[in-house]
């Protein structure tokens, strides 16, 4: 692996990219702590979650569309097109479904991923 | 006021059911309640289980919504059974040593699937079909043989096999009765039913008494009949029916019946009135009911009974309708003609395998019941019918009769009565839906489901909510909406004609000026289309990158386990050998799986996204342009060899083929585009059932429009006949931009020209007399693009920007690891879910 590890405020963050090296409204996957993680850029925000697309299995919810829903940030994902609120995973196709999200912060430019899924997110499969 | 305890054996369909019922209610407040669920899972969708073989996932069939039983106070012992029922000290033991005490216990153990007592059923490759894990159990064994037998013949036994012939199994139906579904239908469907069945590959076998099923090395190798026969399986699933599972309350000494199940009386009560039992394991009048819809009314009697109503099971309706390996059956009232009086009128036509029979009264005045194979549309209408007891037409057999021989329309929703019921599984009437349609201002039949939970059972409902739908919205002057999406309150032909005229160029400007929020998945990749195919910018820009859905933003076709395919640009089919020779060097080196396309081309399989760049690259240098089979957009021109070589060609095909080919290449369309050229009328080409097919004559081309093939196969129609080359490509220069202004998202010319008024001779009199004066507009639009083509993928190797796209990880180099390769027929394929779960493969990062 590449990537370093940064410490910060004692929490383990991982220096994944600038934030320019992902397009406004496009996702890119990250690999942090053997996690594969989708980073997604919409107008004005990052947000970090779990790159399994649950009802395919494949890792791929990095690839999909980002958009709305009724103001709700989302990302559909590219095989069958359910989609999913970028701030907490849920599902919005399927309440049953949820995908683990991890914190993010930008500083000085670049994009820093908590190694570690926020605490209660499980795989919702 | 202290409260109660309740505890609920089974968390099935009907377990829960009562559950949300209780909770529902309000009755729930008096009640501590406990639930014991034996399987591994919260309750889920049994009657739809075969989805979970075409690909939904177990949380997707799930009931039961996260957190549900916690946030409503529910305690679930997940995988633990209750064993023993204590009625001295009205408690539960369970198999894991709990011991809950009860005020009242209810019932729901459901039922077993019956395995008939044949000797050597034991045998390793011996399964029944209930449950998600004994579908797991089918998947994985499947996956190492060749050949499946079902034994049983009923509606569960050919679901079954359905299952097995999707799995790529030689299937066989073994039947004890001397006919198929012998419950639900009769003689007459039954033969029909077993012709469509057999044309797919089921061998089916009825009248057969299963003796002894052989194995060896403890693994299933034939099974054996009375008669001597004798049948080769290397899998044999039983799904001769099922048993109430009634174990529970017959060693605690309750009355069960003399076929199995719990007795209950009218409002769901064993013989210990403390003790409740619904759903498959309950006997009521005599007899117990492996549908969901008399579980699901058993479940709302008994949340009745609880709060002390008085509601009470009346008869059940057993009617059905499903679709069994693409034959719609249907089955309703009495079926089979047993009430006194009954008549029968039947139509049986053997040629397109259809069977339809009504019963009626002897009066002829109404319908009581009635069976349908090979086609059952009106099932909702009959059904309705029937129950509703409404007076029928006066020649009621007209009502089965081909319409095309003068039978008559089936009377519309209309002519129902507000009683009629027209969701039998969830009991729903004409008059609460109606009504829940004015007073909610619901606009969608997704609106309605939610709201009245009709169609939310088997379905067959659905038509008639959506006939319900559009007549109420009519009757309130309301039109249903054609809006793009939540984002754009336009049509698409709308937001063309606006992109168009006011020279909007990207995504953000259009919904800036006409729309509203950030776009979605079905707005973004709609509106790159149309800017593509008004401005030709090449797709991978920045401004459009994220309009792109994954295939046109990677250039690719992604497949089901996320890596994609590759298919170069063959114009017409005509290949050298050297690029054929290209074709197998580059494919080798990249280890990819190889497939000859329906479209006379080469598809490559297996490529991850690092490594398309490299693949593209070889295939550049190669001479190969991209085929832009990942896209909405112009694919293929088939053509056949033609008058070069054909004895019979009298054109040129294949010359023409690639003329048209290399004139629309990279034109953006509402969906893909597929054509064909033929070289005479013999139509080796197929061109009929492509959006624009030509066909050669003595004198020239004849030029068929808007065919498809694929789900809804229609021929194309004959636009114009004996044009000469640049003729027909003028008119298909107009034909195709006028497509691309005016279809809907996603819509085929097929489907766009069944909306069209006027059909075939309104196209000709806008694109041939030139009737809206925009031809000229449409040819030089059309020039544009032409004009203007690059191949993408040559563009994209030269651009260090958009390559660099093109990697897993944007923090390291290294390929995915949950990319698995099987080997297979001397190639490979994708490991499966399974296959990674079970070790059977290296396991995935995660």
């Amino acid at each position: 692996m590449t990537a370093i590890a940064l410490e910060l405020d004692g929490a383990p963050w991982e220096d994944v990219c600038a934030l320019e090296d992902i397009v406004p409204w496009t996702g890119v996957c990250a690999l942090i702590a053997g996690r594969q993680v989708a980073i997604v850029r919409t107008g004005d925000a990052v947000y970090a979650l779990g790159n399994l697309d649950p009802f395919s299995k494949a890792n791929v919810l990095s690839r999909g569309i980002v958009g709305d829903k009724d103001g709700i940030p989302k990302i559909a994902s590219p095989i069958f097109k359910q989609t999913f609120d970028l701030r907490t995973g849920q599902c919005l196709d399927n309440p049953a479904v949820r995908v683990p999200t991890h914190e993010v912060r930008i500083e000085r430019g670049r994009i820093l991923v908590h190694r570690e899924p926020r605490p209660g997110d499980q795989d919702g499969a | 006021m202290t409260k109660k305890q309740l505890v609920v054996v089974g968390n099935g369909m009907v377990g829960h059911r009562f559950l949300e019922l209780l909770l529902e209610s309000g009755e729930s407040e008096r009640w501590n309640v406990v639930t014991f669920c034996e399987e591994p899972r919260l309750a889920y969708d049994r009657v739809n289980l075969t989805n979970f073989l075409g690909g939904k996932s177990p949380a997707e069939l799930s009931l039961v919504g996260p957190r549900r039983y916690e946030d409503a106070g529910v305690t679930v012992h997940l995988g633990d059974r209750a064993a023993v029922i204590d009625r001295q000290c009205k408690r539960v033991l369970s198999a894991e040593g709990r011991r809950i005490p009860y005020d009242v216990l209810v019932l729901a153990t459901g039922s077993a699937p019956f395995v008939p007592p044949i000797p050597g059923r034991d045998a390793w490759g011996c399964f029944v079909y209930r449950t998600i894990d004994d579908l797991k159990r089918i998947r994985l064994w499947a996956a190492q043989i060749q050949t499946g037998v079902v034994i049983g013949g009923g509606l569960l036994g050919l679901e079954a096999a359905n299952a097995l012939t999707h799995m790529g199994l030689e299937t066989h139906v073994v039947e004890f009765a001397p006919r198929l579904m012998a419950m639900q239908i009769d003689e007459g469907g039954a033969q029909i039913l077993r012709s469509k069945i057999e044309a797919l590959g089921v061998s089916v076998h009825t009248g057969k008494n299963t003796t002894r099923i052989v194995s060896r090395g403890g693994r299933v190798t034939e099974i054996r009949f009375a008669d001597g026969g004798v049948l080769a399986a290397e899998m044999v699933v039983f799904s001769a029916g099922i048993s109430a599972r009634d174990e529970l309350a017959r060693n605690a000494g309750l009355e069960v019946g003399e076929r199995g199940g719990i007795v209950v009386d009218e409002r769901c009560r064993t013989s210990d009135p403390d003790i409740l039992a619904i759903g498959e394991c309950a006997s009521y009048r005599g007899r117990t009911y492996g549908l969901v819809g008399p579980g699901y009314q058993m479940a709302r009697t008994a949340v009745s009974t609880l709060a002390g109503g008085d509601d009470r099971l009346g008869v059940f309706d057993m009617s059905t309708k499903l679709k069994l390996m693409g034959v719609e059956v249907a089955s309703f009232g009495d079926a089979h003609g047993t009430l006194p009086g009954a008549r029968v009128v039947a139509f049986s036509d053997a040629v397109s395998g259809v069977y339809k029979k009504l019963v009626l009264s002897s009066d002829r005045q109404r319908l009581l019941g009635g069976v349908l194979v090979g086609e059952a549309s009106s099932y909702g209408q009959l059904l309705s019918l029937t129950q509703s007891k409404a007076a029928l037409p006066p020649q009621p057999e007209q009502l089965i009769l081909p319409r095309l021989e003068g039978g008559a329309a089936l009377p519309g929703v209309d002519a129902l009565p507000d009683a009629a019921t027209i969701c039998t599984c969830q009991n729903v009437g004409k008059g609460v839906i109606c009504k829940a349609i004015r007073s909610q201002d619901l606009t969608s039949v997704g609106a309605v489901k939610a709201a009245t939970t009709a169609g939310t059972g088997c379905g067959s409902c659905v038509p008639l909510l959506g006939e319900l739908l559009a007549r109420e919205m009519k009757r309130a002057g309301k039109k249903v909406s054609r809006d793009l999406c939540e984002h754009f309150p336009h049509p698409r032909q709308e937001l063309f004609h606006l992109l168009r005229v006011h020279g909007v160029r990207s995504f953000d400007e259009l919904i800036g000026k006409h729309g509203r929020g950030t776009g979605c998945e079905i707005c973004k990749p709609a509106v790159a289309s149309m800017l593509s195919s008004t401005w030709n910018e090449h797709v991978l820009e920045d401004r459009h990158l994220g309009l792109q859905d994954t295939n046109d933003r990677f250039l690719a076709n992604i497949q089901r386990d996320g890596s994609y395919s590759v298919v170069p640009r063959v114009p017409g089919g005509e290949i050298t050998p050297d690029q054929l020779i290209a074709l197998g060097w580059i494919a080798r080196k990249h280890c990819l799986y190889s497939k000859i396309t329906g479209a006379q081309r080469v598809d490559l399989f297996g490529a991850r996204l690092e490594q398309l760049p490299q693949i593209w690259r070889d295939l550049v240098a190669a001479g190969f342009e991209s085929g832009h089979a990942y896209g909405k957009a112009l694919r293929t021109v088939k053509s056949c060899v033609g008058s070069t070589w054909c004895r019979f060609g009298v054109q040129d095909s294949v010359s023409f083929a690639i003329r048209l080919e290399n004139r629309y290449k990279g034109l953006r369309a509402p969906h893909k585009l597929k054509s064909a050229v033929s070289g005479c009328a013999r139509e080796c080409a197929e061109a009929q059932g492509k959006d624009f097919g030509v066909i050669a004559t003595e004198k020239g081309y004849n030029l068929y429009l808007c065919g498809n093939g694929g789900m809804k196969p229609q021929h194309a129609q004959l636009f114009a006949t004996d044009l000469d080359e640049d003729t027909l490509i003028r008119y298909l220069d107009r034909f195709l931009m006028f497509y691309v202004r005016t279809a809907d998202r996603l819509q085929r010319t097929a489907a766009w020209f069944n909306n069209l008024e006027g059909g075939i001779e309104y196209l000709r009199q806008v694109l041939i007399d030139d009737s809206l004066g925009i031809c000229a507009e449409l040819e030089s639009d059309m020039a544009r693009i032409v004009d203007s083509y690059r191949c993408e993928w040559k563009a994209t190797i030269e651009d260090p920007v958009k390559l660099a796209r093109f990697r897993t990880f944007v923090n390291s180099p290294e390929p995915d690891p949950s990319l698995v390769r099987v080997p297979q027929r001397a190639q490979h394929r994708p490991a499966t879910w399974e296959e990674k779960q079970l070790h059977l493969v290296p396991q995935e990062a995660e």
